[in-house]
C-alpha cells in the first residue's frame, strides 16, 4: 500500500453484504467491517435481500437467521438458484437453534453468534471468501454432541460419522482454540485443519443422522 | 366443638402449610365469606371440611326432605358460626386442592351424607322414600358436575358465559371434566328414573321420557348453534386472557431484570463493567426463556449448573466465560467434584491470568467426564508457584482426585493456561 492511497480503500476487495432486520445492529456492523471489506449493499427483509444479492453479486453475505417473511435460509435457497459463487454466512443471536441449523444445512459456510469480537468476525467473513468453514466452539460442541455415539446402521457411513481426526479438530474447536491452534496441537498444517472442518461442514449439511433433525426440538445453541 | 383444634396441633400444621384467609385466626367455625349463596354456612363448612361447598349444598338440599332436617341444621349452623372478621382477599388465592384427595374426600362426605339420612328416617324424619332418595341422588349428581377443585376457576366460567349456570359450555369448554359431567349425569338420571318408577306408572313415564326427548331435540336444534358459538366465544376469551396474562407476566420480568441492567449499563462508566452487566443479563434472560418452569429434570443437569456457575464468576471477576458442554448428563458425586474444580480453575483463570475470556469444555463420554479450561493469559511456570497458594493444589487436583481422577495443569509463559480434569462416570 503506498502513501496515496486513501485510508478508507478497503483492505480486502472482498465484496459483503450485509442482511438483519435490526437497523440498528447493521449499521454497528457496517462500522466495524467497513475498513476491512468492500460493503456493497444491505437489505433489512428477505425480498430485499434475494434482490439485492442478485444485483450485486457479493462474495460473502453475512446473514441473520432470524427475519421476517422465512428467515436467512429463505435467502439461501433463492439465490443458490442464481448465484452460486456466492458464499454465507450465518449470525445469530443463537436463540433459536431450528433456525441456526436450517440455515447451515441450507447451505451457510458458517454460524457465528452476534457477541462475536470485531476482528474475529472479519477473520471469518475472510475464511467463508476463502470457501472454508467458519464454526464457532458452539457449533463444533453441537457437531460433535449430535454425531456422538453409535448408530446401528448409519444410511451412509461416509456422510454419517465422524472420522476420529475430525473429532479431534471439533474438541479442539469446542475448546475455544483458533485453527492456528489446533494444526499445532495436531502437528499439522492450518490447511488440513480447514480440510476436516470443511468436511464436517459437508456432513452436517448432508447426513440424514436423526439427530440433526432431533436436535431442532430438544437441543438449544444457546 | 367450637375450640377443639386448639389440641389437634396436626391440624394447626397444616393449616400453616396452606393459609386459608376465609378462616377467622382462632379457627372456629366461620361462615363463608367468597363462598355464600345464602348465609354462608355451606361454603364455611366446607372450607373447615375441606371439600367442594358443592356437596355441602348437596347434602343440605338432600337433608331438608328427609322431614326438613336440613334446614333445621343449617338454621343452628348459622346461629352458631361465627361471621368472617377480616375480608380475605380472594379465594382464588388458595391453593388449589389436589383432585385426587378433593375425590376422597367427596366420597367420604357423600357417605356420612347416607348415613345421616338412613338415621332420619328410621327416626321418622322423613318425606316418604319416593321423594327422599330421588332428590338425593339428584342433588349428589348436581354436585359432581358441578365441582371443581378451583373455586374461582367455576366463578371465572359463570362470569365468562354470563350466564349462572352454563354447564353446557362448561362441558363444551373442559374435556378434562368429562368423566365427571358423565357420572354425575348418571346420578341425576338415576333420581329422574326412580321419581317416575315411584310416582307413576311405567307407561306414563315411557310418554313422558318421550314428550322429554322431543322437547329436548327441538330445544338442541333450536339452541344448539347459539351455544356452539357461545362455546367458542369463551375458548377465544379464554385464550386471549391466557394470553394477556403471559404478556402481563413477561413485561413483570423485563421489568425487573431487563430494564434495570439497562439503567446500570448507562450508568457505568468502564466498559469492561457494561460488558459484564449485558453478558449476565443475557445467561438470565436465556434460563428465563429457555429452561423448563420451575427447573424441572434439567436443572440438575451438567450444563444447566455450569452455565450458573459460569455466569456467577463472569459477575465477580469481569471476564467473559464461554461454556460449551457436549454429552450433557445428570450431576452425581462424580462429576460434581469435577464441576467444582472446574468452577476454582476459572475462577483461578480470572483472576490470575489477565486474559478477557476463557473458555470452557466439558464432554461426558461413555465412561468418563473430561473438562478443559483454557485462557490466552501471561501463564506461568508451575514450579513457581508458592506452596501456600492451595488454590490449585487443595481445591483443583485434590478435589478430583479424592474420586479417583485425574487434573493436569499445562501452561506456558506468555501464552496461556490449559487445565484438563477427569473422573469417571458417575456409578448409575
Amino acid at each position: 500500500m503506498t502513501i496515496l492511497t486513501p485510508p478508507s480503500k478497503p483492505v480486502s476487495d472482498t465484496r459483503v453484504f450485509l442482511v438483519d432486520d435490526h437497523r440498528l445492529f447493521l449499521s454497528g456492523v457496517r462500522a466495524e467491517l467497513s475498513s476491512a471489506f468492500d460493503l456493497v449493499g444491505e437489505a433489512s427483509d428477505v425480498d430485499e435481500a434475494i434482490a439485492g444479492i442478485r444485483r450485486t453479486r457479493p462474495h460473502v453475505v453475512l446473514l441473520d437467521v432470524h427475519m421476517p417473511g422465512g428467515g436467512g435460509r429463505a435467502v439461501i435457497q433463492a439465490v443458490r438458484e442464481t448465484n452460486d459463487e456466492t458464499q454465507f454466512l450465518a449470525l445469530s443471536v443463537s436463540d433459536a437453534a431450528e433456525d441456526v441449523i436450517a440455515v447451515v444445512r441450507a447451505g451457510a459456510r458458517g454460524y457465528v453468534t452476534k457477541s462475536i469480537a470485531p476482528e474475529e468476525l472479519v477473520a471469518a467473513i475472510q475464511r467463508v471468501r476463502d470457501g472454508d468453514a467458519v464454526f464457532s466452539p458452539r457449533l463444533a460442541g453441537f457437531v460433535l454432541d449430535a454425531f456422538s455415539g453409535e448408530i446401528p446402521q448409519p444410511v451412509d457411513p461416509d456422510l454419517d460419522q465422524l472420522t476420529a481426526r475430525e473429532q479431534e479438530v471439533l474438541r479442539l474447536i469446542a475448546r475455544g482454540q483458533a485453527y492456528k491452534q489446533v494444526a499445532r496441537r495436531l502437528d499439522i498444517s492450518v490447511k488440513t485443519v480447514e480440510t476436516h472442518v470443511s468436511s464436517v461442514l459437508r456432513k452436517l449439511q448432508l447426513s440424514s443422522r436423526y439427530e440433526l433433525t432431533r436436535w431442532a426440538t430438544d437441543r438449544r445453541l444457546v | 366443638m367450637l375450640t377443639e383444634d386448639h389440641t389437634k396441633p396436626d391440624l394447626a400444621k397444616r393449616d400453616l402449610a396452606r393459609p386459608n384467609p376465609a378462616q377467622g385466626p382462632a379457627r372456629s367455625l366461620v361462615r363463608g365469606r367468597e363462598n355464600r349463596l345464602l348465609g354462608g354456612v355451606a361454603g364455611g363448612l366446607a372450607d373447615r371440611l375441606d371439600v367442594d361447598p358443592v356437596f355441602v349444598r348437596a347434602a343440605f338440599v338432600a337433608l331438608s326432605c328427609a322431614g326438613g332436617a336440613g334446614l333445621m341444621l343449617y338454621a343452628v349452623l348459622w346461629v352458631v358460626m361465627v361471621e368472617p372478621e377480616v375480608p380475605s382477599p380472594s379465594a382464588s388465592t388458595r391453593e388449589p386442592r389436589s383432585s385426587q384427595g378433593n375425590a376422597q374426600r367427596a366420597v367420604g362426605f357423600a357417605f356420612i351424607v347416607a348415613g345421616a339420612l338412613l338415621l332420619l328416617r328410621e327416626v321418622g324424619l322423613w318425606f316418604g322414600d319416593a321423594l327422599v332418595w330421588p332428590v338425593a341422588l339428584g342433588s349428589a349428581g348436581s354436585a359432581v358436575i358441578w365441582s371443581r377443585g378451583d373455586q374461582s376457576d367455576r366463578s371465572r366460567w359463570i362470569r365468562l358465559t354470563g350466564l349462572p349456570g352454563g354447564p353446557v359450555t362448561a362441558v363444551l369448554g373442559e374435556s378434562s371434566s368429562r368423566p365427571r359431567v358423565i357420572a354425575g349425569g348418571v346420578l341425576v338420571l338415576v333420581g329422574m328414573v326412580s321419581v317416575l318408577a315411584a310416582n307413576a306408572s311405567l307407561d306414563a313415564a315411557a310418554e313422558v321420557l318421550l314428550a322429554v326427548g322431543v322437547t329436548f331435540a327441538g330445544a338442541a336444534l333450536l339452541l344448539g348453534p347459539w351455544i356452539l358459538r357461545l362455546a367458542k366465544q369463551v375458548g377465544d376469551e379464554r385464550r386471549e386472557r391466557i394470553r394477556s396474562e403471559e404478556r402481563s407476566d413477561m413485561a413483570a420480568h423485563l421489568h425487573d431484570s431487563v430494564l434495570q441492567t439497562l439503567a446500570l449499563i448507562q450508568r457505568a462508566a468502564d466498559p469492561r463493567e457494561m460488558a459484564t452487566l449485558a453478558r449476565s443479563q443475557e445467561r438470565e434472560l436465556r434460563a428465563w426463556l429457555y429452561r423448563p418452569p420451575g427447573g424441572g429434570a434439567d436443572s440438575d443437569a451438567m450444563s444447566t449448573a455450569l452455565d450458573d456457575l459460569a455466569g456467577r464468576i463472569e459477575r465477580m471477576h469481569r471476564v467473559k466465560v464461554d461454556v460449551v458442554v457436549v454429552g450433557d448428563g445428570p450431576l452425581g458425586p462424580r462429576s460434581r467434584a469435577l464441576l467444582q474444580a472446574a468452577g476454582e480453575a476459572i475462577a483461578n483463570a480470572a483472576i490470575h491470568s489477565g486474559a478477557p475470556t476463557v473458555s470452557v469444555y466439558v464432554e461426558g463420554t461413555k465412561d468418563s467426564w473430561n473438562a478443559y479450561i483454557s485462557d490466552e493469559g501471561k501463564g506461568f511456570a508451575l514450579e513457581d508457584v508458592p506452596l501456600d497458594r492451595r488454590g490449585i493444589a487443595d481445591s483443583i487436583v485434590g478435589r478430583v482426585q479424592r474420586h479417583a481422577g485425574t487434573a493436569t495443569v499445562t501452561s506456558t509463559l506468555g501464552e496461556g493456561t490449559e487445565v484438563h480434569l477427569r473422573v469417571g462416570r458417575d456409578p448409575a
